[in-house]
């Protein structure tokens, strides 16, 4: 009986090892700075949005002329992504899983004003705030599970949970998490890059850190 | 080379976001779908629009379209036909 229990013990300790995930890496843009892991990579004076996104783009030297046809939100995400991206090689299986607060409301606006007009076909494509992470899967070739969720704040446990549940699930080997914020021209991107990789521990309380770390103010309370 | 031409290729390039395109990238017999300047199905839209909207010419089978986007040439001797504006 001894030797059940200890056998059961060592089976939970290595599914509870094995179980364990990290943030491999992380990108966070916002206020015209562009921090990966912690270290201030670009800056800008730039204020007006799209100025500010092509400066970033020709930064990273992206060769996509898709790019330009995005909306605000699709670009921040494919940058954000990018950055992280180009140092780690995503899997096919690469999941998704981001949030923010204002859905696609820049584009809707947008959109809405066209209306009076000629209602723009382009921007239609957009008006939905999932249409971001097609781009980034079309771009990085993923065929993988995604999510978007609409959290009226930085919701580290939501991001922590649903990432956690398709890795221990074996979905998916590596997610690429968290937070992509547009609204009236203020931005505030929070991507990483979660797998079995040693480096931070994916936690509620490390997502939160890290979200927190570049911010003097946050927009939304975490 | 008319001014129409020129004008198109402008419009095309503002219209359609082809950022690091100019005009005198684009030549007048050049597809501009597939494997020439790559527009996508969206793209064909947007330039639907630009019709009515630059020339008053409203399409009424989106069908159409298929004939008329083949190239500049061929847009602009759509246009010239069949502008109102």
């Amino acid at each position: 009986m001894a030797d059940v229990t200890w056998l059961w013990f060592l089976k939970q300790k290595k599914n509870k090892m094995s179980n364990q995930f990290y943030i491999q890496d992380w990108v966070k843009i916002k206020n015209g700075e562009i921090f990966n892991s912690g270290k201030l990579i670009f800056e800008s004076t730039e204020k007006e949005l799209n100025l500010f996104l092509k400066e970033c783009y020709e930064f990273l030297e992206i060769k996509y002329p898709k790019f330009h046809k995005m909306d605000g939100l699709s670009k921040l995400g494919i940058l954000g992504s990018e950055i992280i991206f180009r140092k780690n090689k995503p899997t096919k299986d690469t999941a998704l899983v981001i949030s923010n607060n204002a859905s696609s409301l820049e584009t809707d606006k947008q959109f809405q004003e066209s209306t009076k007009t000629f209602a723009s076909p382009a921007l239609f494509v957009y008006t939905l705030p999932n249409i971001v992470l097609g781009e980034i899967s079309i771009k990085y070739k993923l065929q993988s599970e995604n999510a978007f969720f609409i959290s009226e704040d930085f919701n580290a446990g939501l991001l922590k949970d649903y990432s956690e549940s398709l890795l221990s699930s074996e979905k998916t080997s590596r997610v690429l998490c968290g937070w992509l914020d547009l609204q009236n021209g203020e931005y505030d991107v929070f991507l990483c890059l979660v797998s079995k990789e040693k480096n931070i521990p994916f936690s509620e309380e490390s997502l939160k850190k890290l979200y927190c770390a570049e911010n003097d103010k946050p927009t939304h309370r975490t | 080379m008319t001014n129409l031409h020129t004008e198109l290729k402008e419009s095309i390039i503002e219209q359609l976001n082809l950022e690091d395109m100019e005009p005198a990238d684009i030549s007048n017999d050049e597809p501009l779908f597939g494997d020439g300047l790559g527009l996508d199905s969206i793209d064909a839209l947007e330039l639907i629009v630009l019709l009515e909207k630059d020339y008053g010419i409203k399409l009424t089978d989106p069908a159409q379209g298929k004939e008329i986007f083949v190239s500049i040439n061929q847009m602009a001797q759509f246009i010239e036909e069949n502008r109102t504006k």
